[in-house]
């Protein structure tokens, strides 16, 4: 009883009840998140989600559905075997599995998503140390994995008729058209009535979602700005039809460029970290995407040219180390 | 006129709002004062009193202990009652003077009688040095060896830090608008301590009421100037501001004086004035009493060695449990587990938050987002910076310009994967320096 009052009293006398924390400064910070910027590229992608669909029907859908489910399951199960911290919270793995499906034809067997979401989440990301620590971009590389293993599908873009446009039947990407002289049209490539991958077809869709990223703060100019730019300059230079607005407008809008400019090359672990190694980046990845498309075998480009990047990104980060605040020669006094 | 700032920098909630509409307001020191010795950079000053001696209020307790190092004046009448250690801000035990107040507040005699305007350069920076004078932005360098350049000719600029750019606190906005004159007064002693000066009063730009006053009592007076910076934390930064202010950009190992230039912040410049004036020490302080914690935020003029406690009683108590206390600013300012302190010359703010941000989010990978990149005033790589000094990588955190972090706390501000970038590149920091020091 005593000892109850000699309690109380001494709570009256304390105001603050449980100690405040300490820790080292600062203690404010703000409210953005991995798993908010994760969402908002998912959310970036949708209307190219969205078009795919459409164009391609419910095969479409399963396929993307099985991506992200074997993503976040490989993830889940990889961590849980290794005893790691469980992870799929931040959506990193659910933003994988999206990509991964875009990158994909949507003709492709069951067991291409699974595969290739095993080669992304557990070999590329994974093995190498988990978020952060891979310097491959886990789509692209599985993208590239199944590419060279099982190239028959990967290149199989017979077109299945979707809910519109049932008619448009076409094995052709347009960027193939291009290349082999046939004729395109620039709408269609806009709006996504053509062959490709699930969401790579509609150049519309994913600028939408680029511009979306863009107004967040999530990209920035400098890599997809300088991209586009340098591709530009080097089909003009290059591509044999001089400043030919149909056929440039056919490089830019046609096949993986946009889904690789706007959301594969800015993937943030394994693009540069400084401004102005995203620029050099930039102009790396136009300059050999160019180079694969116009004297390249294939028509396509933008994977290989931004997993090629992916492995030059040590490079360009040691010369771009930033010269600090008040920077002064060594030599000049 | 476009507004003056620097490359970087973040824009947190800066939650004035809670304190700032309300005039200062004093408030009664409560019966036990505690003056710790070491309130400033370099050496401890001395005690001059014994346990039982009476002091008057302005009377010195303690004298500096070398020429880097500040005296320490009694805020109250009253009697020594010991001289012991006790706990202060950093949470560490130091000697303090603990002062019996006698609530009488006799007041004893100015440090100097001369009038200003006879005074030689040397008497008004004897002054300042005698006032016990620091900076009281937080760092507390003695401001009279700031005063002493080597070269005084090289002077061509003295900016006063009005840009209060720490989020919450408000009392140098309640001093511009309530003692301009003491301001202005303060920064015209210093502008005349050097031939080819001018004085600048930096203020950001979330302050238009100050600037235009300010601007308004300044414009008869030839040089000094009123210049408005663009609202962004850290505006304050000494390196930033001169940079802001001059295009002068300084690094880790230069002083401002280097670029030409002397900083000292509202208070210090107040107290300047005081001192060389009115021949009063230093043994006030305005204090910022707030957050979501406290019941009634406002600024309180404080005498140094008044408890923490008193404050928080003053402001109303708390109106929901403390999770943190903060002396200082939310971006700099030292946390406390115990408000049981003394307020020091350096103390400009307590700040009581309902949620303790820092701990909200646990610490994951990072997605090399970059954004800590641009927000570091100091253009390094925080991310690679703090990965460095947590594989105690010297070679690499110095390679990549680790000495040259100012400490503001933007990186972790900003860190989406919610990293500690700024805590552990701070402590690799400190401790380069401190091997090199040897
Ligand atoms: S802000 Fe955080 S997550 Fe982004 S690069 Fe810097 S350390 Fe990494
Ligand atoms: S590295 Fe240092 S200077 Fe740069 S933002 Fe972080 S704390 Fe500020």
């Amino acid at each position: 009883m005593e000892n109850e009052v000699k309690d109380k009293k001494q709570n009256k006398e304390e105001p603050v009840k449980t100690l405040p924390s300490v820790s080292s400064t600062p203690h404010v910070r703000d409210k953005s998140t991995t798993t908010n910027i994760m969402g908002c590229v998912i959310l970036a992608l949708l209307p190219a989600t969205g078009v795919g669909i459409c164009n391609f029907g419910p095969a479409a859908i399963l396929v993307t559905a099985l991506c992200i489910g074997c993503c976040v399951f490989f993830e889940w199960a990889f961590e849980k075997i290794c005893k790691r911290k469980n992870t799929i919270g931040d959506l990193s793995a659910v933003l994988t599995g999206l990509l991964l499906a875009l990158n994909l034809p949507v003709s492709v067997p069951w067991y291409i998503p699974v595969i290739g979401s095993f080669v992304a989440i557990v070999v590329v990301k994974q093995l190498f140390g988990g978020l952060g620590q891979n310097f491959m971009n886990p789509a692209l590389g599985a993208r590239c994995f199944l590419m060279l293993s099982f190239s028959r599908y990967m290149t199989d873009f017979s077109y299945r008729p979707g809910w519109v446009g049932a008619d448009v039947i076409s094995s052709a990407t347009p960027l193939a058209d291009v290349k082999g002289g046939a004729s395109f049209s620039i709408a269609s490539m806009l709006l996504g009535n053509e062959a490709g991958t699930i969401g790579e077809t509609s150049a519309l869709a994913l600028i939408i979602g680029g511009i979306f990223l863009l107004c967040m703060g999530i990209i920035t100019w400098h890599l997809t700005g300088m991209y586009l730019l340098s591709l530009v300059v080097f089909v003009i230079i290059f591509g044999g039809h001089g400043f030919d607005i149909n056929y440039i407008a056919a490089h830019l809008f046609g096949g993986g460029l946009m889904l690789g400019a706007f959301f594969m090359a800015t993937d943030y672990v394994t693009r540069p970290i400084t401004r102005k190694g995203q620029i050099i980046y930039g102009i790396f990845l136009g300059c050999l995407t160019g180079i694969f498309r116009i004297f390249g075998p294939g028509a396509e480009g933008v994977s290989y040219a931004i997993i090629i990047g992916n492995l030059i990104v040590p490079l360009i980060e040691k010369i771009t180390v930033p010269k600090h605040f008040g920077y002064k020669k060594p030599a000049s006094s | 006129m476009s507004l003056l700032t620097f490359k970087g920098g973040i824009h947190p909630y800066d939650g004035k709002e809670l304190s700032k509409d309300k005039p200062i307001k004093d408030i009664d020191p409560g019966t036990e004062l505690v003056y710790p010795l070491s309130q400033h950079i370099g050496a401890p000053a001395k005690a001059i009193v014994e346990k039982g001696q009476h002091v008057l209020c302005g009377e010195c307790l303690a004298e500096a202990g070398g020429f880097v190092s500040a005296p320490v004046y009694s805020s109250v009448s009253g009697t020594v009652k010991n001289i012991e250690k006790r706990r202060t801000i950093t949470g560490d035990m130091a000697d303090c003077i603990i002062i019996e107040n006698d609530e009488k507040y006799e007041k004893a005699d100015p440090i100097t009688d001369k009038p200003y305007e006879d005074m030689s350069r040397d008497e008004v920076i004897a002054a300042i040095q005698k006032a016990g004078i620091v900076g009281m932005g937080g760092a507390g360098f003695p401001t009279h060896v700031k005063l002493s350049p080597k070269e005084p000719d090289k002077i061509d600029t003295i900016i006063v830090n009005c840009a209060e750019c720490e989020p919450y606190l408000t009392s140098d906005y309640r001093k511009m608008l309530e003692e301009p004159e003491r301001l202005i007064g303060g920064l015209q002693i210093e502008v005349g301590l050097f031939k080819n000066a001018r004085g600048v009063l930096a203020v950001e730009d979330n302050k238009p009421d100050c600037i235009k006053l300010l601007k308004e009592k300044t414009k008869d007076i030839p040089n000094i100037s009123v210049a408005a910076l663009k609202t962004k934390y850290p505006q304050g930064s000494e390196r930033q501001l001169i940079y802001a202010v001059t295009k002068r950009a300084i690094n880790s190992k230069m002083l401002p004086a280097d670029a030409g230039c002397i900083v000292n912040n509202v208070d210090t410049v107040i107290a300047i004035n005081n001192a060389v004036r009115e021949g009063e020490p230093l043994m006030y302080r305005i204090v910022t009493v707030t957050g979501d914690a406290i019941a009634d935020p406002r600024n309180f003029r404080v005498r140094t060695g008044t408890n923490y406690k008193d404050l928080i009683e003053a402001a109303g108590g708390f109106k929901c449990e403390a999770k943190k206390i903060i002396s200082g600013g939310p971006m700099m300012g030292f946390a406390l587990f115990n408000p049981d302190v003394p307020v020091t010359k350096t103390s400009s703010a307590l700040l009581c938050m309902s949620e303790d941000e820092a701990a909200k989010w646990e610490p994951s990978a990072c997605i090399n987002c970059g954004r800590c990149v641009d927000v570091c005033p100091s253009r390094l790589i925080p991310s690679h910076l703090a990965d460095h000094a947590l594989h105690y990588n010297e070679e690499e955190f110095l390679n990549l310009n680790g000495l040259e972090c100012v400490e503001c706390g933007s990186c972790s501000y900003v860190c989406p994967a919610k990293r500690q970038l700024a805590q552990a590149i701070k402590s690799m920091r400190r401790m380069q320096l401190a091997k090199r020091k040897k």
